[in-house]
């Protein structure tokens, strides 16, 4: 049997020049692609969400035990489109920093966990108008938006975005989630009327599954 | 080069050749829901308590900042200028991206204020140096434009040399140009306090202009907060970070800057350092 917990340690201690090589030993030994992605490594990284949360780890582990995971998920990639499947299957998510905003950090590190937690994540990157948001949902058939904020001169542009998803015909198809330093979750949920209000990367990957019922 | 600012009783000059002058970060609610709720209020008792507190933990100047959601900010930060200066005789770093809040603020403002910010960007140039001239103020400079923060310290130099010369062309000297190189996350990305320094040594040796930066990003994400942002305060001292905007109440963040002082010559019989230590004995 393939050496399963030597994978899962690999991915959670951010190991990322072994975790290619063991993803390939497992394919050797006859493991399932999908079952090594959602089966094991996308286990791996709930548990490095869990120990983030839990103020075990810091954001520089979180960040290399996520380029582990990709690593790992590069090698399964090819195999899973030549057998049809999407290799990240949890759905896709076009994410932002808000019109007026140029950080990227926050936003960044939600992407990484996000990719490796198993979506595809389209990076639209900063200083995006509510149009963006809007197109790039339309066009890559997303079922959830993320947007960034971190200045309290962005309010209006997150209230913009959020007004402008759900006058267009993606109302109720998207989710949205906000996060970012300049916001609170009365402001996210009540005033904008966003789906959820994430107050970091890993609250994020959690809520994103909730809101799209893959928890 | 000497930057010099004043309120209406209390002067204060920021150079290579001065102590450190620290800027207090603490007046913004940013994060901060009960200080944002009292500001949206018009309530400036917190706004005021946490200006004497700094100034008592040794802040030179204080950062002014009311950006809450939905505020009328002109109102709300020439309110904020017109109150810290009822109890405090600091002088003041008037901190908004709005141009008209900063000229609500500058008119409220008995005195020469800091101006926080301008940047590359080609709107704010336009928006914000003109309000500097007009009110002969002096403004803090960051080293960003319009496509984000150069991840590079020669982008950012040459950004600084643009804003400098724009600032000339409306006739700001460069002494009143406070640059601000920008600190990041090195938990996000682990060269970058090497950037921020590479960029401040040179806009030091190139320029020579004074220069701010802000501790609170460097230790994002990391442990030991007050530790990362207390060797990172001294080493940008050392390339020529002459006036941090930080929290003197953190004292491992002020203590890092008395001792730059101290071991760089310009503590005086190390005075500063041991008043300020039992100041602080005293008060724990």
């Amino acid at each position: 049997m393939a050496d399963l917990q030597a994978l899962r340690e690999a991915i959670i201690k951010g190991r990322r020049a072994e975790v290619p090589g063991l993803v390939q030993a497992a394919l050797e030994q006859g493991a399932n692609p999908q079952t090594l992605i959602n089966g094991h490594m996308i286990e791996a990284m709930k548990e490095v969400g869990r120990r983030f949360e839990q103020k075990q780890i810091f954001v520089p582990e979180m960040m290399i035990a996520a380029r582990a995971m990709q690593a790992g998920l590069e090698v399964l990639k090819p195999l899973m489109e030549q057998a049809g499947h999407a290799a990240l299957s949890l759905g896709t998510v076009v994410m932002g920093t808000v019109f007026g905003d140029l950080h990227d950090i926050g936003k960044n590190l939600v992407i990484l966990m996000l990719e490796s937690s198993g979506f595809k994540v389209v990076n639209l990157g900063e200083n995006v108008p509510a149009a963006g948001f809007v197109e790039a949902a339309r066009e890559h058939q997303a079922q959830l938006v993320g947007l960034s904020s971190l200045l309290t001169t962005g309010d209006p542009y997150v209230k913009a975005t959020v007004a402008a998803i759900k006058q267009s015909e993606l109302a109720g198809q998207v989710k949205i989630l906000c996060g970012g330093a300049a916001l609170t979750p009365r402001f996210v949920l009540q005033e904008c009327g966003a789906d959820g209000y994430a107050p970091d990367a890993v609250a994020a990957v959690r809520l994103a599954k909730e809101l799209l019922d893959l928890a | 080069m000497h930057t010099v600012i004043w309120s209406a009783k209390a002067r204060v000059v920021i150079g290579p050749d001065q102590p450190v002058v620290i800027i207090g970060e603490r007046i913004n609610p940013t994060g901060r829901p009960r200080l944002a709720a009292a500001i949206m209020a018009g309530d400036m008792a917190p706004l005021q308590s946490e200006a004497l507190r700094q100034a008592r933990a040794g802040a030179a100047v204080l950062d002014v900042n009311v950006g809450v959601a939905g505020i009328d900010e002109p109102a709300a930060l020439a309110a904020a200028v017109r109150a810290v200066g009822e109890v405090c005789d600091t002088p003041l770093c008037l901190d908004s991206a709005s141009p008209l809040a900063l000229e609500a603020a500058l008119a409220a403002y008995p005195g020469k204020a800091l101006v926080n910010s301008v940047n590359g960007e080609e709107a704010k140039l336009r928006e914000v140096l003109p309000l500097v001239a007009r009110y002969k103020a002096a403004v803090v400079a960051l080293t960003m434009d319009g496509r984000g923060v150069p991840k590079d310290a020669d982008s950012r130099l040459a950004i600084a040399e643009r804003i400098l010369d724009e600032a000339a062309r409306l006739g700001i000297p460069a002494e009143d140009v406070v640059l601000d190189p920008l600190a990041m996350s090195v938990a996000a990305d682990d060269s970058a306090g090497l950037t921020v320094l590479t960029a401040m040594q040179a806009i030091r040796d190139r320029l020579g202009v004074n220069q701010t930066v802000g501790a609170g990003n460097v230790s994002f994400g990391l442990p030991e907060r007050p530790a990362v942002g207390a060797v990172f305060l001294a080493m940008a001292v050392l390339r020529g970070c002459t006036c941090p905007i930080t929290d003197p109440t953190v004292w491992d963040l002020r203590r890092a800057l008395l001792v730059s002082d101290l071991l760089l010559g310009r503590d005086e019989y190390a005075m500063g350092f041991i008043g300020a230590y039992r100041q602080h004995e005293e008060e724990i």
